[in-house]
């Protein structure tokens, strides 16, 4: 079944009944069958992802560390992320990028990208992140694959997150030296999807949604996906979520596949966000997601505190972003008056992000992929 | 008992335990590790490795007396493997080579076709090949023809600690395999270690289950004990270890036609 019709199942589904309906001992059932080693379904994850589930974080959190040490070992993987334009066409209100936000824009000459490649580079990351906001006119695929093969020198992988392309110029950029994709859905939530993205080419929902799976045919080797908590239903969204990556990986077994839980924060122009999603209910996402999917990629980004990330080491996490800097050229081309795309809130630097993730009982890893 | 040893390549191991440097909380347990564990031999997956770092180089922490194992992780061809290996080769890793050709992200199962075709090459450029195989009494007697210097069959998927889950098949090969068999994946206690060396595998490769104890120097020496207690089952050929056809007939092979 393509996932647009999974998602369509889901969407007269009444996401607040259930939850409200699932008692200690369905938790409990749950459990049992991870317990077992039965693989959960989704009417598991539904159940770990209810109400009544929050009495059983402790011991939901003991089986998630077991699992990922189990499958990743007692490792985080590092990244940083790399903004080479800030131009974008869409409309999304909630974004520091959108196009009617009155800001001065910014895009990196080839040349500035291996300067700040080189500086990030020397901050000892090996794994990067590049994002562009969405105007391809300004950023098109001869611009994206010359900056790919300048990356190439400095990164044993590199990660996309861009705008949804077809599958085309997928095969290009990874022909180029990509090898993974990250695209969030924003919101599942149709009805809000379209209240947020009201116009431009972001307003296509199915085209969004099928970007994971042409990444994945285009020959990206992991794919990451995710939900922008502050729009939809925490909860219902988280399930989805969940669901897609199951999808994916079901789909594409070649496929590594990962999920991140941005939270919106307060962005320059943006609206404030709607439901928030507690630290609790952040924790309780990550866990359910884990025990639903034991070879699942959780990725943390800086938008999280700093003592927040030191506790999610031990809850499942398997990969940080660390001294990520969100606007573009901002580690050593321009170094103020620009625009982040949304705020840092764990300023470390990489140094002292490794000595925590050593200091937790980790091993930071910095390179764990190379395309020979 | 007389010195019983494996030889694989030009080289000789008194240790029958193989170890592996992932999945560690720090790569300074790793040489600690080995001295307590004895283990001669230790897996890379050369995509790790990180020359422009170190002390964050991984070989950093090897030390020169333990054979490098270096392996193809992240590849998905034979191609790849193949790359991967003379990459590893030239990077001054040594000729041994562990193929894993790998398709499945979920199960991190082999692909036996396409290992088998990377072996067909590598060993002819003079590798020490050592593929990472589904458990296959035909696949390994291709490999013997293709010149893999062992088989490595998987117990059960990487990193389930559900022990020997393929017991039927392996001992299967175990039984036919003209080529040392060196049991992978899947051994999460000394226990299933100790029941794989029983069964007459000739070496077991063990990471996961040592490199996420909470004391991998003392977890590698347990799995070290369990290993020689295995293979001293086997050589004293206690009741019910040797399953397979013996290959002398004490009883009757004075019979002629």
């Amino acid at each position: 079944m393509p996932f647009t019709d999974l998602v369509k199942e889901f969407e007269t589904f009444a996401f607040k009944d259930y939850f409200e309906a699932v008692r200690p001992g369905d938790v409990q059932k749950t459990l049992d069958r991870v317990d077992a080693r039965t693989p959960l379904g989704r009417q598991d994850l539904l159940t770990l992802l209810s109400p009544a589930a929050k009495n059983f974080m402790e011991v939901m959190a003991q089986k998630a560390q077991q699992i990922t040490r189990q499958y990743f070992g007692r490792t985080i993987g590092l990244y940083a992320p790399l903004y080479i334009s800030d131009f974008c066409s869409n409309h999304c209100t909630y974004c520091g990028f959108n196009t009617s936000t009155g800001f001065k824009r910014t895009q990196l000459s080839l040349e500035e990208i291996e300067r700040e490649a080189s500086a990030i580079f020397a901050m000892g990351i090996r794994h990067i992140l590049v994002l562009t906001g969405e105007a391809p006119d300004k950023t098109p695929l001869s611009y994206l694959t010359a900056a790919m093969k300048i990356l190439k020198k400095y990164f044993p992988s590199i990660g996309l997150e861009m705008f949804p392309m077809d599958e085309d110029a997928y095969a290009a950029l990874t022909a180029a030296g990509a090898d993974s994709l990250t695209v969030y859905q924003e919101v599942y939530d149709r009805k809000i999807y379209g209240e947020v993205h009201p116009r431009g080419r972001k307003a296509d929902y199915e085209y969004r949604l099928l970007t994971p799976e042409r990444g994945a045919r285009a020959g990206f080797r992991a794919v990451n996906i995710g939900t922008l908590f502050g729009l939809g239903d925490p909860m219902g969204e988280a399930f989805i979520a969940g669901v897609h990556a199951k999808y994916l990986e079901q789909a594409f077994p070649h496929v590594e596949v990962s999920l991140s839980l941005p939270r919106m924060t307060k962005a320059a122009g943006g609206i404030a966000p709607k439901n928030l999603l507690s630290d609790k209910g952040f924790v309780q996402c990550m866990l359910a997601w884990r025990l639903f999917m034991p070879r699942l990629g959780i990725t943390i980004s800086t938008r999280e505190s700093a003592p927040f990330r030191d506790r999610l080491v031990h809850l499942g996490a398997t990969r940080f972003s660390a001294g990520s800097r969100t606007d573009v050229g901002g580690y050593v081309v321009h170094t103020q008056d620009t625009t982040v795309q949304f705020e840092v809130t764990d300023t470390r630097s990489v140094e002292a992000v490794t000595r925590m993730i050593q200091e937790s009982g980790y091993q930071p890893v910095f390179k764990d992929w190379e395309m020979f | 008992m007389a010195e019983d040893v494996l030889i694989l390549g030009n080289k000789r191991f008194s240790s029958r335990l193989f170890t592996g440097t992932g999945k560690f909380a720090s790569k300074t347990l790793i040489a600690p590790m080995l001295a307590a564990s004895g283990s001669q031999m230790i897996t890379v997956a050369l995509r790790r490795v990180d020359p422009t770092a170190d002390q964050g180089n991984i070989l950093a922490h090897i030390p020169e007396t333990v054979t490098l194992l270096p392996n193809t992780s992240g590849a998905r061809t034979a191609d790849e493997a193949v790359r991967i290996a003379r990459i590893a080769r030239a990077a001054g890793c040594g000729d041994f080579i562990k193929i894993e050709v790998i398709t499945d992200m979920q199960y991190l199962m082999p692909d036996n076709h396409e290992t088998l075709k990377a072996c067909r090459i590598l060993a002819k450029e003079g590798f020490v090949v050592l593929p990472y195989v589904m458990p296959d009494i035909t696949v390994t007697q291709q490999l013997y023809d293709a010149g893999a210097a062992a088989v490595m069959p998987l117990g059960s998927p990487i990193g389930s600690n559900r022990g020997l889950e393929m017991r039927a098949m392996i001992q299967r090969i175990i039984e036919v395999s003209k080529l040392p068999v060196v049991v992978d994946a899947g051994i999460g206690r000394p226990s299933q270690a100790a029941e794989a060396m029983e069964m007459g595998a000739d070496a077991v490769l063990v990471n996961t289950a040592i490199a996420t104890s909470e004391d991998p120097c003392l977890a590698g020496k347990a799995f070290s004990l369990a290993v020689m207690a295995g293979r001293m089952a086997f050589l004293a050929s206690l009741a019910g270890t040797r399953k397979g056809a013996t290959a002398s007939s004490p009883l009757t092979g004075f019979l002629r036609e």
